[in-house]
C-alpha cells in the first residue's frame, strides 16, 4: 500500500530517489495518525456494512442465498414506496426554499453594518435550541385548536387541522427551515465575503447597475458555494425526523411518513433483511448523488 | 433596486421575531402555573373544545413548574444525567480520534488519500437510518445494545469532525513545519506544539457543533436503547409529555435548552467558524 508513489508533493530540489524515500516515510507517518480513526471506522462501519450487503442477498432464517428477492420485496412494499415518495417530495420542496431564503437573508446581512452581531446570533439561535424544547411549542402553534388557527379565525379564515391532514407536511418544512436557515446563511456569507470587492468596483466604473452586478458577478461567483450548501442542506434534511417523531410518533399522518419512519418501524419488528436491502440501495443512491455533486463542482471551476 | 439602509434593518428586525417570539413563549410558558397553562392551551393538550390562547406575560407568574420538576421528578434528573454520560465521552473521544486523523489528511501526501477522504465524506453524509442496521449488527455482536456504549462508541468515530478539522489544519503555514523539522522536531512534537495550538479554534468548533448534535440525540437512543428506558436521554423525556404533566413540560424545555444556549453564547464565534469551514472548498 505504501509503495509505488507516483504523485509528488513539491519538495526542495533533492534527488528523485531520496524524494520518493522521503515520501514513503511521510506516508507511513500519515497512516499512523489515521490509524485510530481507520480502526474504528472499519469495526463500526465497513465490516458490518459488508455483513449487511451479504444479508441483503440472503433469506432471514436459513441464510440461504436468494438473489435479489429481498430487493424485490422492498421495491414492491407499499410503505416503502410511500416513504420514498414523501422523502423525495420533502427534499424537492424544502431544499430549494431553504437555499433561496437563506441566500436572501445573507444578502440582507452582507454589508449590513449596524447590529450585525445581534442578527447573526438571532438567526443562528434555532441551531442551539434542542428539538425537544421547541416541539412542544409547535404543537401549541399548529394544533387544530392551536394559536395559528386563532389567528386564522380572527382573519375570518377557516381553521386548518395541521396535525392530522396533509398539512402536517407544512409543519415539517417550517421546522426544517427555522432550524437550518442560520447555518446556510453563514455558508452563503462565507461565499459572499470571498468575492473580491474589486470586481464590483470595476463593474461600477463600467456603469453596471445593482441587478447587473448581482446577475453577472455575485451569482456566478456563488455557484461553487451552492454545491456545498446543497449537500449540507441535504444531510441536515434527514434530521427533520426528530421533529416529526416528537410531534407525531411512530406512525404519523401519511404525508410525513418518511424513510426514517419506515426504517425505524422495520427495526422495531427486526426486519433485518428488508432493512439491509433498503440500506444498500440508499448507500448506492447517496454515493451517486455525492459523485454527481462533485462532478458538477469540478465542471463549475 | 437598492434597498434603503433603514428599511433593510427594519426587515431584518422583523425577521428575527420569527425566532424570538417562539423563544419568549417557551420561557414565559415555563413560569405559568398548571392552572393558567391549562386555561391557555387546554384545548390543545386535552380534547377540550375551544381555541388556545396566550398572553405576552404570565398573568400569575410562578416558579412552581421548576420546583415540581427539580424536586418531584427524579426521572428528569436521571435523563439529564444520561444525556451527559452519552454526550461528554463522545466529544472527548472525537478529540482523540478525529483531530489526529485530520492532521494525517491535512499534513501529509500519501497514496490513496483522495479516495479515502472521499469515502470519509460519503460516511459523513449518510443519515443515521441508513447505517442503523450495520451499527446494530456490530453492537449486537459486541453485546453493547441497550448500554450507554451503544450511543457513545459509534459516534466517536463519526467522520464529520475530521472533515471540519482538515480545513483548519490546512491553514497551518508550511514554513512553520519546515522550520520545526530543521530544528529536529519529531512529527508528534510538530502535531502537538504547532498543529493543535493553531487549530485550536477548529477544535472548539467541533466541540460546539458536536454538542449541539448529540444533545439532541433522538434516533440512536430510540433504536439502540429501545428496551432500557431508564437509560434514555433528555430529548425523549418530551415524548412522554401529556396533558397531565404539561405544567412541567415548558420548564423541562427551558432547562434542557440552558446548556446548549450557554455553549452557543460562549462559542458562537467558533460555531460560525465551524460552519464556514464545512462549506469551504479545499
Amino acid at each position: 500500500m505504501f509503495g509505488n508513489i507516483k504523485k509528488k508533493s513539491p519538495s526542495f530540489g533533492k534527488s528523485k530517489k531520496k524524494n520518493s524515500l522521503n515520501q514513503k516515510k511521510e506516508a507511513g507517518k500519515a497512516w499512523l495518525f489515521l490509524l485510530p480513526s481507520l480502526c474504528g471506522v472499519t469495526i463500526f462501519v465497513f465490516l458490518p456494512f459488508i455483513d449487511v450487503i451479504r444479508r441483503s442477498f440472503c433469506e432471514a432464517m436459513s441464510s440461504q442465498f436468494v438473489g435479489l428477492d429481498n430487493y424485490k420485496l422492498v421495491m414492491n412494499n407499499t410503505a416503502f414506496r410511500l416513504a420514498v415518495r414523501n422523502t423525495l417530495r420533502f427534499l424537492a420542496t424544502c431544499i430549494p426554499i431553504l437555499l433561496i431564503l437563506s441566500l436572501v437573508l445573507s444578502l440582507l446581512l452582507y454589508k449590513q453594518k449596524k447590529h450585525t452581531g445581534f442578527f447573526k446570533t438571532s438567526f443562528l439561535l434555532p441551531m442551539a435550541i434542542p428539538v425537544a424544547s421547541v416541539v412542544l411549542l409547535w404543537r401549541v402553534l399548529f394544533h387544530k385548536n392551536g394559536l395559528l388557527n386563532v389567528l386564522f379565525v380572527h382573519m375570518g379564515k377557516a381553521e386548518i387541522d395541521f396535525m392530522n391532514t396533509d398539512k402536517a407536511f407544512i409543519i415539517l418544512i417550517f421546522s426544517y427551515i427555522w432550524k437550518n436557515n442560520g447555518y446556510d446563511m453563514i455558508l452563503w456569507l462565507t461565499g459572499l465575503n470571498g468575492i473580491p470587492g474589486v470586481l464590483y468596483e470595476a463593474a461600477s466604473v463600467d456603469g453596471a447597475g445593482y441587478w447587473d452586478k448581482f446577475r453577472y458577478i455575485t451569482l456566478p461567483r456563488l455557484l461553487p458555494s451552492l454545491y456545498v450548501i446543497s449537500i449540507l442542506s441535504f444531510v441536515n434534511s434527514f434530521k427533520v425526523f426528530r421533529e416529526a417523531y416528537l410531534i407525531s410518533g411512530d406512525y404519523p399522518q401519511e404525508s410525513i411518513y418518511m424513510l426514517q419512519h419506515l426504517f425505524n418501524n422495520w427495526f422495531v419488528s427486526l426486519d433485518i433483511q428488508k432493512m439491509s436491502a433498503a440500506a444498500v440501495m440508499c448507500v448506492l443512491l447517496f454515493i451517486i448523488i455525492i459523485l454527481l455533486f462533485m462532478k458538477l463542482d469540478k465542471d463549475g471551476e | 433596486m437598492k434597498l434603503n439602509k433603514g428599511i433593510k434593518t427594519c426587515i431584518l428586525f422583523i425577521l428575527t421575531l420569527v425566532i424570538w417570539i417562539p423563544l419568549w413563549m417557551l420561557v414565559s410558558g415555563s413560569f405559568m402555573g398548571a392552572d393558567e397553562l391549562y386555561e391557555c392551551i387546554g384545548p390543545v393538550l386535552s380534547q377540550r373544545d375551544g381555541l388556545a390562547a396566550w398572553t405576552v406575560f404570565p398573568e400569575y407568574p410562578t416558579l412552581r413548574p421548576y420546583v415540581e420538576l427539580l424536586l418531584d421528578s427524579p426521572e428528569f434528573f436521571v435523563m439529564f444525567w444520561n444525556s451527559c454520560i452519552q454526550v461528554i465521552p463522545v466529544l472527548l473521544g472525537q478529540l482523540c480520534i478525529a483531530v489526529p486523523a485530520a492532521w494525517g489528511f491535512a499534513r501529509f501526501e500519501f497514496k490513496g488519500k483522495k479516495l479515502l477522504f472521499g469515502i470519509y465524506i460519503i460516511l459523513m453524509v449518510l443519515p443515521f437510518q441508513v447505517t442503523m442496521v450495520s451499527s446494530y449488527l456490530v453492537l449486537y455482536r459486541l453485546e453493547l445494545v441497550n448500554t450507554h456504549f451503544a450511543l457513545i462508541l459509534p459516534n466517536i468515530f463519526s467522520t464529520f469532525p475530521i472533515f471540519i478539522m482538515v480545513k483548519f489544519f490546512k491553514e497551518v503555514p508550511k514554513s512553520f513545519i519546515e522550520a520545526a523539522k530543521l530544528d529536529g522536531a519529531g512529527e508528534f512534537y510538530i502535531f502537538t506544539r504547532i498543529g493543535i495550538p493553531i487549530g485550536s479554534s477548529g477544535i472548539l468548533s467541533i466541540v460546539v457543533l458536536g454538542f449541539l448534535e448529540y444533545w439532541n440525540a433522538i434516533e440512536q437512543p430510540l433504536t439502540f436503547l429501545a428496551r432500557r428506558k431508564e437509560l434514555w436521554p433528555l430529548p425523549l423525556y418530551m415524548s412522554g409529555i401529556t396533558a397531565d404533566n404539561a405544567g412541567v413540560a415548558f420548564a423541562a424545555s427551558v432547562i434542557m435548552m440552558i446548556p446548549a444556549l450557554l455553549l452557543f453564547l460562549y462559542g458562537q464565534k467558533y460555531l460560525e467558524q465551524g460552519i464556514a469551514a464545512s462549506g469551504l472548498k479545499e
